[in-house]
């Protein structure tokens, strides 16, 4: 071990003088390493051993062995959304791609840059129906952003550098850099990483169109009711400052997506809480209401603005800021598109603004700040707070967010009403901080997310809010937390149900809970102990502040909560599937 | 409404599979597609032939240039443009029908490529409706095999597609 890693410094030492010759998997590790990259997630076999040796022989990477490769994407995939960082996976042929495939998926569908390599027979082979192995290129090819199969070894170098720029830049994306073994272990002249890649077919725009933005400042300068709604975007392009400026120097409402969360500061006003299917009143009112609608890195997607032809009932002008075209003019009609890097777009307009001796007129935005409080009036996320009887999963959300709310953490969760819950109770006030699976909606990621933030950021707590569905499609990842010593906190909002298939079958489909309730659950607590962690039981609404306060003063151990939930609790507002963004359910009467 | 879509792409393994599947994949018509490496073998030109609303070929011109092996895209349909398909059809020529169709395919400007004692394999080229045309003029019961390869498209003039 010693000797190896001696031998191949000096070999690297060596490199400047004549070329060195290197095996494929040599070149791909020093790719990553060249890339910056400290940790990657996968698992091995057959088809990936000579990586995995080369892995051995050096220390600058750590891997990091889950217990399944669905969990290893989702862990990668955290880590990118939390660093901003590409985030890197290495699975074997075969089933380990195609286990792979669901976190490839989830990352696409938000945008996430990360390198997924996998391992492919031997090019001779390939097409054989040879042992473990997958078309990885063709089962990968609709959910990544691009792909490669790398045939030579002499194509590794600049292939992984493709790789790592394509995923990036642009409208970030996975991309699967496939390794057939043969092309592992062959040894080919190695003349270095490359220091630039240019490709005559991708070339993402940055700059704006000068013109459509000052379109765009003469309708928001103009607007009576003016309106931003922004997503993920404005986190991947890392234009939260740009946009926070923006907002404060025009005064007007904002709103997030559920990717977008983080952006504006929740906790201030000027933030009218999540849009979409279960957003505020005041949220997806102030959407039909207003008269100018600035889109920024969102996509108007169908949990977002309902029913198109409802959206589309009103006038209003809206602009849309996109890197991507093809999310422009997608569901709904633009009037001023603007392709372009959302921070340099943004830039641009604040630029312009701050140059116009125009604002918006005073007293419409203040007539329209009076019809947006009426709309907050109604508090639509009021729920029964002094039941003593049952816990409310709200509450839990609720109680953690006031504990933490000055602590350096970061949520993460899976999919169905605690997402939704914390979405709505817990108020982010910083950018990457939230951490879910939106697009494609995954149940499972919550706790490979928040495995794969904790070693990246050491210091911070990361909670993972989830349900008893969710955590059960990656829990073998608890075996993970123990060995890589990443301790992370569960709070598990278990209502016996999986909630959200419950509530659509209690307004949809009048109540007949076809498999929704899930019978004979574990033990959390002992399960959490048989993998070396701690297990709470809570089940009275007085223990969950004290609980949590035990959980956050563990930060050396993962801690399970399992907090036994109403489990006829549903999440209020909501926008039935096909229905308008203003024509919401409330809840209960009262409310 | 029918639209020729023209695009260079990278002549890639694979990249033919890209254009395909993202077709299939969001639901997108296609009539047709022919493909070949160009004067630069590093590329190859394809014609697309599609239909859809405005919209929807907005999309697909968008989502077609957001494939990474993509450099250009052109919807010909959009400007001047000419389009040619070469269709062979196989026919039966047998007694005084064998005048008939020499006669036919003269007419279209089609030429006799293979002969045997019983049939003939006529070549035309044309735009699409010229050898729909030719299929319609002929009595239909001769026809023994069609193989289209569906428009390949050029802009007119001045309008180039080259990177």
């Amino acid at each position: 071990m010693e000797i190896n890693k001696a031998e191949l410094a000096s070999a690297a030492a060596a490199s400047g003088q004549h070329h060195e010759e290197l095996m494929g998997a040599e070149i791909l590790v020093r790719a990553l390493q060249a890339e910056g990259v400290q940790h990657i997630w996968g698992y091995p076999g057959g088809a990936v051993l000579y990586i995995y040796d080369a892995l051995y022989k050096q220390d600058s990477i750590q891997h990091v062995l889950v217990r399944h490769e669905q969990a290893a994407v989702h862990a990668a995939d955290g880590f990118a959304r939390a660093t901003g960082e590409v985030g890197v996976a290495l699975v074997t042929s075969g089933p380990g791609l195609t286990n792979a495939v669901t976190g490839i998926a989830t990352a696409y569908s938000d945008s996430i840059p990360m390198v997924i390599i996998s391992g492919q027979v031997g090019t001779a082979a390939i097409g054989s129906d040879a042992f473990q192995e997958c078309d990885t290129v063709g089962i990968t090819r609709p959910v990544v952003k691009h792909n490669f199969l790398v045939k030579d070894a002499r194509d590794m170098a600049e292939t992984m550098k493709k790789a790592f720029h394509i995923a990036r830049t642009g409208r970030p994306g996975p991309v699967v850099v496939d390794v057939p073994k043969d092309v592992s272990f062959i040894k080919v002249p190695y003349h270095g990483y490359p220091e630039s890649v240019s490709m005559r077919s991708y070339n993402p725009v940055r700059k704006g169109h000068g013109g459509q933005i000052r379109k765009a400042l003469q309708l928001l300068l103009n607007a009576k009711r003016p309106y931003i709604y922004t997503g993920g975007g404005v986190l991947l392009g890392n234009a939260v400052q740009e946009l926070r400026t923006l907002v404060d120097l025009l005064g007007v409402p904002v709103t997030h997506t559920l990717m977008g969360l983080g952006a504006y500061p929740s906790t201030d006003p000027k933030f009218l809480g999540m849009l979409g299917m279960h957003g505020t009143v005041q949220a997806n009112y102030a959407m039909q209401n207003c008269d100018v609608l600035l889109a920024v890195g969102a996509r108007f997607d169908d949990r977002v603005i309902g029913n198109p032809k409802h959206f589309a009932s009103v006038e209003r002008k809206i602009v849309h800021i996109d890197i991507d075209p093809s999310s422009i003019a997608k569901r709904v009609k633009v009037d001023v598109p603007i392709v372009g890097d959302v921070k340099d777009v943004l830039t641009e307009l604040i630029h312009m603004i701050k140059e116009s001796q125009n604002r918006p007129d005073a007293q419409a935005l203040a007539a329209w700040w009076g019809q947006i409080d009426g709309w907050r009036a109604k508090d639509c996320l009021a729920y029964d707070r002094g039941n003593t009887e049952v816990i409310k999963p709200q509450a839990v959300v609720e109680t953690l967010w006031n504990m933490t709310k000055d602590d350096d953490c970061y949520i993460t969760s899976d999919v169905g009403q605690h997402q939704m819950f914390a979405a709505q109770f817990y108020k982010f006030n910083e950018p990457r901080r939230w951490i879910n699976s939106g697009g494609l909606g995954t149940m499972g990621v919550g706790l490979p997310y928040a495995m794969g933030i904790k070693l990246a950021k050491p210091q911070a707590d990361c909670w993972c809010i989830t349900g008893e569905g969710s955590i059960q499609m990656n829990i073998q990842e608890l075996s993970t937390c123990k060995q890589y010593d990443t301790p992370v906190k569960i709070v598990a909002l278990n209502n016996r149900y999986l909630g959200m298939v419950r509530q659509w079958q209690e307004l949809v489909y009048q109540g007949r809970y076809s498999h929704s309730y899930m019978d004979a659950l574990p033990d959390f607590v002992k399960l959490a102990e048989a993998y070396g962690h701690v297990g709470l039981l809570i089940e009275r609404p007085e223990d969950v502040e004290p609980a949590l306060r035990e959980a956050r003063a563990i930060k050396n151990r993962t801690v399970f909560l399992d907090f036994r939930t109403d489990p006829t609790e549903n999440v209020w507002p909501m926008v039935e599937a096909g229905k308008g963004i203003t024509e919401m359910l409330l809840g209960s009467e009262e409310l | 409404m029918k639209h020729i879509i023209a695009v260079l792409i990278e002549n890639e393994a694979g990249a033919l599979s890209r254009v395909v599947g993202l077709f299939s994949a969001r639901a997108y018509n296609i009539e047709s597609l022919t493909v070949a490496p160009t004067e630069d073998p590093s590329l190859s030109r394809m014609t697309i032939q599609t239909t859809g609303s405005p919209e929807v070929i907005e999309q697909i011109t968008k989502h077609l240039n957001r494939l990474i092996e993509v450099v250009k895209v052109v919807d010909l349909t959009e400007g001047g443009y000419t389009e040619r398909e070469l269709m062979l059809v196989k026919v039966r020529a047998v007694g005084k029908e064998r005048e008939e169709m020499k006669r036919m395919a003269d007419i279209f400007r089609g030429r006799i490529i293979d002969v045997t004692e019983k049939s003939y394999t006529i070549e035309l080229t044309g735009d699409q409706s010229k050898n729909d045309a030719f299929l319609e003029a002929i009595d239909r019961s001769a026809i023994l095999e069609t193989v289209r390869t569906g428009p390949s498209g050029i802009g007119r003039g001045e309008r180039i597609l080259r990177v």
